[in-house]
């Protein structure tokens, strides 16, 4: 059984392996095979047929509305219509979820995150995409495409959808001089004390490694999702020192708008759709990338290796970031439209400058999210990394 | 037809069994049984690559779970804020309850027993939220507690579950003679004294009914915590981040049998007051 697991995990490890060199561009990997592993053998759809008539989504909510939450949102009706391919949406709430819904092979499409696109490619749930057959993959910005997230060895799994980071933000009327770095969050001396409000999940640990990576450098921290015992211990402890700090953790959006709007928190990490929401209804905030960078996510369409209407699904994966479709999602959901022909179809057209939608510059400060695994993802082999199941244990012991 | 009926007339034990099969097997199956897996699944694990539940039996999370000072902590602090909730709420419902069974007219009553309930229709996101702007920095009640935590929980919680308590309190007190608080006056026995021997002794049967739903409710509860808790956490925060976030089942359901295991010490307390028999 160990020995069984061992294997296993060495299999993993040369897969992102493989998956890191893809963002590098370097090729120096160990061949494929050396270690008896290439991601699963799946092959990309040559050519695409006649619509299947069925289509079966697995989407983060907001990403394929039909009209049912708000009858003013619907994309996917003018899909059924433009293609023939009766679509049933499923939304779920969490990656893991994700992953574990994708295993049950009912599902053609789906929008996976970057902590969930990889442990689909591994595990031979969603296979390469031809992106030849998708026309409007050719727009897609070029800094999202072949991401460690969403192509292995320079396939492609997926098309890139929409992004965004984790950013700083503050009430310009309580917190002076706009800060410029994620100490007013970190420090233990810092003059926020209990308005602090922060990100409720493990992966926020991330956030603290990013915070150390700048300021710790004999850490040695390469990548916030790949931390050794050493790394993990100082991240933990930093956020064990913020936890005084913090008024409360969100994960709920609407949740941290209220508390950023009464002022029961001045400064913390938010979405992008919270700040824009939060200032909508009056309240004097403002928000940035701080000089560390920031965590984020970028979203991935992917298709299951087992799904029985591949023509419908490709239909989808060129019509989801088609430019007008591309608009409607992203301003519906908060977030940068993969596609920059998306920004003139905007309702409002300023969107695409407050989510820097064509800044490469901005998009490569962002440590999009990853989950963290036993094998280090920045490429390291003498020391075992700390999986996710660790960090849930390490994030219960923070909040204490 | 006839022949079936006059049958089961005929056995009356077998008739009791019959009708009884239905529920029971419901019982079995569906709560019992669900109970048990639950149990099986705590001795197991989760692969950390893949996240597949591993069948191999160990005793690895109930190790984590009583050597890692973090879980104690949260135990202790989650029986300490449903004490207190259950305690807040007695104290609360007693005179409401009282007020309700022996003052108010029949119509009133009937009035009174609607308006306790009334909360219960509504539906408790609602009011958790409604709580947390209530005690919100620049909220109506935010004088009662200092931003959100403990404080909040306690309150947010005890409001929660107050006509849990209200309701058995009520029933208890509906059922205790009048005669029994006059024939203490009469033999001269001044009010506080009529409550201590006669109202209180009688009616504790009814207080315990109660606290076993405001106990087990708060004991279970991770909502209120996570809308009005701020930074804190209770146990059902632990069972819901293990499988929401790190989709360890097994783990969770080891955390999952605290509040069971500290339910049944409880409740076998409470049988020997006779509270089970108010339920």
């Amino acid at each position: 059984m160990k020995n069984r697991k061992t294997r296993l995990a060495g299999l993993l490890g040369a897969s992102l392996l493989l998956a890191a060199c893809g963002t590098s561009g370097s090729n120096s990997a160990a061949p494929p095979g050396a270690q008896g592993f290439t991601p699963p053998k799946l092959e990309a759809l040559k050519a695409l047929g006649q619509p299947e008539g069925q289509l079966n989504v697995l989407a983060w909510p907001g990403y394929a509305e039909n009209g049912s939450n708000d009858p003013k949102v619907n994309w996917v009706t003018p899909f059924e219509q433009q293609t023939g391919c009766k679509v049933n949406v499923k939304p779920f709430g969490t990656s893991d979820e994700a992953v574990t819904l994708m295993k049950t092979g009912q599902y053609d499409v789906v929008s996976a995150s970057g902590d969930a696109s990889l442990r689909l490619v591994a595990s031979g749930d969603a296979e390469p995409v031809n992106t030849a057959l998708v026309p409007n993959y050719a727009d897609v910005q070029p800094f999202l495409k072949d991401k460690s997230w969403n192509s292995v060895g320079g396939v492609s799994y997926g098309i890139p959808h929409g992004w965004g980071a984790n950013l700083l933000t503050w009430r310009t009327d309580k917190v002076t001089p706009a800060p410029t770095s994620w100490s007013v969050m970190f420090d233990a001396n810092s003059p926020y004390k209990g308005k602090v409000i922060a990100y409720d999940s493990p992966i926020y640990i991330a956030d603290a490694a990013l915070y150390l990576q700048a300021h710790q450098p004999d850490l040695g921290i390469k990548n916030p999702y790949a931390l050794d015992d050493k790394q993990f211990t100082a991240a933990v402890n930093l956020l064990k020192q913020q936890r005084p700090l913090v008024s409360e953790y969100w994960s709920d959006y609407l949740k941290e708008s209220q508390a950023l709007k009464n002022a029961d928190a001045v400064v913390g990490t938010a979405w992008q759709v919270t700040v824009n929401l939060t200032k909508g209804e009056g309240a004097p905030l403002e928000s940035a990338v701080p000089s560390e960078g920031a965590t984020g996510w970028s979203d991935t369409w992917m298709v299951a290796a087992k799904s029985a209407h591949k023509t419908c699904a490709y239909k989808w994966l060129d019509y989801i970031v088609s430019p007008k479709v591309n608009a409607q999602v992203a301003e519906y959901f908060g977030e940068a439209p993969a596609n920059p022909k998306a920004c003139a179809e905007m309702t409002d057209k300023t969107l695409c400058d407050t989510y820097h939608a064509n800044d490469a510059g901005y998009a490569s400060k962002i440590a999009y999210w990853t989950t963290p695994i036993q094998q280090c993802l920045d490429g390291r082999t003498d020391v075992k990394c700390k999986d996710y199941g660790e960090w849930t244990k390490a994030w219960t012991e923070i909040k204490g | 037809m006839t022949a079936v009926s006059a049958f089961f007339y005929r056995k009356p034990k077998l008739r009791l069994g019959f009708l009884l099969s239905a529920p029971l097997l419901w019982l079995g199956l569906a709560y019992l049984g669900a109970l048990a897996a639950l149990f099986v699944t705590a001795f197991w694990h989760t692969d950390a690559f893949t996240g597949q539940v591993v069948v191999e039996w160990s005793l690895d999370n109930f190790k984590t779970l009583f050597t890692d000072a973090v879980y104690r902590t949260i135990t202790f602090r989650t029986v300490g804020i449903a004490a207190l909730v259950t305690v807040i709420d007695a104290v609360v419902a007693f005179p409401m309850a009282y007020a309700m069974a022996k003052l108010a007219s029949p119509r009133a009553q009937r009035i009174l027993v609607i308006a306790v309930m009334t909360p219960l229709w509504a539906s408790y996101l609602v009011k958790a939220y409604a709580w947390r702007s209530m005690l919100s920095g620049n909220g109506a009640l935010s004088w009662l507690s200092p931003g959100y935590g403990v404080t909040a929980t306690i309150i947010t919680l005890s409001y929660l579950w107050l006509p849990y308590m209200i309701l058995p309190i009520y029933a208890g007190l509906d059922r205790l003679p009048d005669s029994l608080v006059d024939a203490s006056g009469d033999l001269g026995a001044r009010s506080l004294r009529t409550f201590r021997s006669v109202i209180l002794p009688l009616t504790f049967p009814a207080i315990v009914a109660g606290s076993i739903f405001t106990f087990s409710l708060s004991l279970g509860d991770y909502i209120a915590v996570k809308i009005v808790g701020g930074t804190s956490q209770m146990l059902g925060n632990v069972v819901y981040d293990n499988i929401g976030a790190a989709n360890n089942l097994p783990f969770a359901a080891t955390v999952a049998t605290v509040p069971v295991v500290i339910m049944l010490v409880y409740l076998a307390a409470v049988r020997r007051t006779g509270a089970l028999d108010n339920l």
